[in-house]
């Protein structure tokens, strides 16, 4: 197996340009509504998955996917080996959280987050580096799926506590707990990372594409689906011929090129490029029969089912246009890891004016650099002055650009018009909660005005008074 | 022949006029609405406004609800002349406290450095849901202005050197709109209090006492030390914050000198008599020392 993996790797080194004019000519897709071109800047595309230091003293938070809080189940003073549950999830969108170093509890306490938001957290001082028994920490690839059935993959997710490492962070056995009437026909699996500079699933494909389509199939057979697609944004070359290599060998896997456009990775959008299908307004994906996954996800799937291992690292990038390139870094860390260490390992940038966790368009400002890292945090950017500096606010022009790039098709500048009036019956009329909140409004406006930030105001009103309405 | 077709013009509009005159006319008679006169003479005993504070949707709204009900009960609005609206009804007046908003956040610059430099959208509601504040206090004013938006008697203003708002009450109603503006429920509105003299709690943050210090140096620790030392039971301390009720209260002070963050402000006592005792104090006691 090692030589097939070996000799795949030398031919697309030996082929790459040839395989990237072969890329071009196959056919790509993408969505047809809106979206926007930010430069790309994936300064660490070509820099291989480094491992990092293991921390003296791990912050592991309560909330790191979307949902409630985990409740601890361990007290302080307790011993913990790397895997060892520590946070149980007690409620539907929850997911069970588990140590990521060996070591004691020392405190089980509120510890401030990167907005400044205290959350509840359990501190564990690392011992060496001890893994609890039932974890397979060897490098070996397993090809034989050990869990048979769809319920048992289900319960393994839940119980590793997988969740979607695309950024959101929703808990992933939920997607796969289908209505009888449901059924999926393709799980489209997303390694388009449309956000500018991560690099992470670009990484996790040429360094473990293997495990990744295995973890594929595990999660073929948890959906039902007959067949897997790949979506992937033709801004990776590498990847993509390492993807075509090794799907030959997966007959229900196909890979699907893409035309390169943000916001290509959000889910609806997506399924409209690869499958033609629209989700409807509300809806969620399994309404047109598919399932959506991010490719790191399906690596951690493979992991939870073949090696029993739970997610306590993370896939990170660092990067920013003030890095030199050999600055910019994939790291593969542990989960608690002070942010302030990672940030540090690069040097920080004189002229940083922001630092931002998550992409560029999405992610948000680090409000408190003493937080730790946590699942889902993909890249930490180092934003410059002159880039993260917003520009004077100017009355809307009414040119409609943000209309033009809304991937929803919303009016954006009326949404936030309608937001500082107040005039939530009208926000709700004008499809307030459709907006993925992608961003492309605020990038493509020339009067520089913070749309986006006033429709997520309008968006958690309008959500609230929606809520109360349909409690009554 | 030109003034011809002047008289033809203007006899024509004329005419239009005249009978469009007596058809509104006898269309006003016939769709008459009957209402209570009182509804606009109680109106415009209100400060018009519209600032909702009294839970109706504008002022209109609420003489209608009060004529309606024949109750001054039903909503109460401190900018009325509750007199005269009490006259007009043939009501006994009911007697309200003057009240004031009062910023309960001494969250300055100072106090608080910043530690964090925020350039979104200048609204509270958003920075809230974003992060903890520039000064990183969970509970504090995030100072944005929402109050300051919110208000439509121009009585609160945000001070640029402290980033605080800050009420002018000769202008403040009291009407509650700042406070129903701010997320964090930093604005209380508060008994005006004898001789406008007040004192109260200038914190709102609800942590444990070194972790509240660490953000604020004039943050309420919740020690509890005010609640011994008032002599009328009138502080109690919650979720590591204390907090005055201005019913009980008789502004004697005796909490602000024990207070070891200055966390308790007081509002409208003479500043000679008391300042140079409490602030100054240290180099009051030196200075004979030295002599």
């Amino acid at each position: 197996m090692e030589n097939t993996v070996a000799s795949i790797e030398q031919r697309i080194e030996d082929n790459i340009k040839e395989s990237a004019r072969e890329i071009k000519k196959l056919s790509r897709k993408t969505f047809h509504m809106g979206g926007v071109h930010p430069d790309a800047n994936k300064f660490a595309h070509s820099a291989p998955v480094e491992t990092f230091p293991l921390p003296d003293e791990a912050v592991v938070y309560m909330t790191q996917h979307l949902g409630s809080p985990a409740t601890p189940i361990v007290q302080k003073g307790d011993k913990v080996k790397v895997g060892q549950l520590i946070g149980k999830a007690e409620s539907f969108v929850c997911a069970n959280i588990h140590a990521p170093i060996s070591g004691t509890v020392v405190k089980i306490d509120q510890v401030a987050d990167i907005t400044g938001y205290k959350k509840p957290a359990v501190v564990i001082k690392r011992e060496g580096d001890e893994w609890d028994e039932s974890i397979d920490t060897s490098l070996d690839i397993i090809h034989d799926i050990k869990l048979k059935t769809k319920e048992e993959i289900i319960e393994r997710m839940k119980d590793r506590g997988i969740v979607g490492l695309g950024g959101a962070c929703f808990p992933t056995h939920i997607k796969y707990m289908l209505k009888p009437e449901q059924k999926c026909e393709y799980l489209i699996v997303n390694a388009a990372e449309c956000e500018p500079y991560i690099s992470t699933d670009n990484r996790v494909i040429l360094e473990r594409c293997e495990q990744c389509m295995i973890g594929i199939e595990i999660a073929l057979i948890a959906s039902g689906a007959p067949k897997a697609i790949i979506g992937i944004e033709e801004n990776k070359p590498r990847a993509i011929a390492k993807l075509m290599e090794t799907v030959k060998r997966y007959p229900n896997i196909e890979v699907q090129p893409l035309n390169i456009k943000y916001p290509q990775g959000a889910e609806k959008q997506l399924i409209k490029a690869i499958t033609g299908r629209s989700v409807p307004n509300g809806a969620l994906p399994i309404s047109v029969g598919c399932i959506v996954n991010n490719i790191t996800t399906m690596y951690t799937i493979y992991l939870a089912v073949q090696k029993n291992k739970p997610i306590v690292q993370t896939y990170t990038t660092v990067s920013g246009r003030s890095l030199r390139p050999d600055q910019c870094k994939n790291y593969r860390l542990r989960i608690g890891t002070p942010i302030l260490s990672v940030l540090q390992s690069v040097g920080i940038p004189e002229d940083t004016g922001k630092i931002i966790s998550g992409g560029p368009m999405m992610g948000k400002a680090i409000a408190n650099l003493g937080a730790y890292t946590a699942k889902g945090m993909s890249s930490l950017l180092f934003m410059n002055e002159e880039e993260s500096a917003r520009g004077e606010v100017h009355p809307c022009l009414h040119c409609g650009k943000c209309v033009s790039v809304c991937p929803m098709g919303l009016e954006p500048y009326m949404l936030q018009t309608f937001t500082e009036l107040k005039r939530w019956d009208d926000t709700e009329k004008y499809g307030i909660m459709n907006c993925i909140e992608c961003g492309s409004c605020a990038f493509i406006c020339p009067s520089n005005r913070p749309i986006l930030d006033m429709i997520r105001v309008g968006k958690a009103k309008t959500g609230g008074i929606i809520r109360a309405r349909n409690a009554k | 022949m030109a003034t011809t077709t002047i008289l033809y013009a203007a006899l024509t509009v004329g005419l239009t006029g005249l009978i469009a005159a007596v058809i509104l006319y006898f269309v006003s008679k016939f769709f008459h609405v009957e209402e209570d006169p009182r509804i606009d003479l109680v109106q415009a005993c209100l400060p018009n406004a519209n600032c909702g504070g009294c839970g109706f949707a504008g002022c209109r709204a609420m003489a209608e609800a009060i004529v309606k009900n024949n109750d001054l009960n039903v909503a109460y609005c401190p900018g009325s002349d509750t007199n005269k609206i009490a006259e007009i009804m043939h009501l006994n007046a009911v007697l309200h406290e003057p009240q004031v908003s009062t910023v309960r956040c001494n969250g300055t610059c100072e106090h608080a450095p910043m530690k964090s430099f925020y350039d979104s959208a200048l609204t509270c509601a958003f920075a809230n849901t974003l992060f903890a504040g520039e000064k990183a206090c969970p509970y504090g004013c995030l100072g944005c202005g929402d109050c300051v938006a919110a208000c439509q008697f121009d009585a609160i203003h945000l001070n640029p050197e402290t980033h605080l708002p800050e009420v002018i009450e000769e202008l403040c109603v009291g009407c509650k709109a700042c406070a129903n503006a701010c997320p964090r429920k930093v604005l209380e509105i508060r008994d005006k209090g004898k001789n406008h003299r007040r004192v109260y709690v200038a914190c709102n943050n609800k942590e444990k006492g070194a972790v509240a210090k660490k953000n604020c140096s004039s943050a309420c620790i919740g020690c509890g030390k005010c609640a011994k030392v008032c002599p009328f039971e009138a502080i109690t301390v919650e979720n590591n914050l204390a907090y005055i009720d201005y019913h009980k209260c008789k502004a004697c002070r005796k909490c602000v000198d024990e207070c070891p963050s200055g966390a308790i402000l007081t509002v409208g006592f003479p500043p000679k008599k008391e300042a140079p005792k409490t602030e100054p104090q240290p180099e009051a006691v030196a200075e004979p020392a030295q002599a």
